[in-house]
């Protein structure tokens, strides 16, 4: 079953490093934040699927817990800020 | 109880993988944002609820589903607040008169 995780975590490595191009290449401003936060949502699910790789969970979901929570305000800020003064 | 969990993940990266074809593939920012949205909170619910089924009832699955709750009710408000900020910003969506390969606005090239 640990080899199961790791081929999943495997894959949702691959799709973060797609993701990436967008967060790169991505033309504009508003491209490159909703990449940041698809990434920011995958890595959540990464960061858990290791705990089950490592046999640590009870470590690494409270990392994955503060994970989200940051994504989310880091999100909403950005959002709110160029909703206010105007796109950068 | 493993097949169920298996079945669960397996379900969560087939989610995972259309949303990032759809953030690749899609012409225009809100369209990427539109398959992003569901995709990626669907995919992520499916994952965390296999990983909690593998897991049993203890202290770390119920962790695991808060985070679940919490990205079933952070991630759509997120991917609004953008939305709101890039349409307030001005950036006009995609119609089909719009010249292929194009991005739509002049303020979303910087």
């Amino acid at each position: 079953m640990s080899d199961f995780f790791l081929v999943t975590s495997m894959v949702l490595s691959l799709l973060v490093l797609i993701c990436l191009y967008r967060g790169v290449r991505g033309p504009g401003f508003f491209n490159r934040i909703v990449a940041v936060n698809v990434i920011g949502t995958k890595v959540v699910v990464i960061l858990t699927l290791m705990g089950f790789i490592y046999q640590r969970v009870d470590m690494f979901v409270d990392t994955s817990l503060g994970y989200a929570l940051l994504n989310f305000i880091g999100t909403l800020a950005v959002a709110k800020y160029v909703e206010r003064k105007g796109a950068i | 109880m493993e097949m169920i969990a298996v079945i669960l993940v397996a379900l969560g990266i087939f989610l995972f993988a259309s949303g990032t074809l759809g953030l690749i593939r899609l012409p225009d920012f809100y369209c990427r944002m539109h398959a992003t949205g569901k995709c990626d909170t669907l995919g992520a619910l499916l994952v965390l609820l296999g990983l909690v089924v593998y897991n049993g009832f203890n202290l770390v699955s119920l962790k695991i589903i808060f985070i679940v709750v919490f990205i079933f009710v952070a991630n759509p408000t997120a991917t609004h607040a953008i939305g709101r900020a890039a349409l307030v910003g001005g950036v006009k969506p995609w119609t089909k008169d719009s010249p292929p390969g194009q991005e739509s606005s002049s303020r979303q090239e910087r």
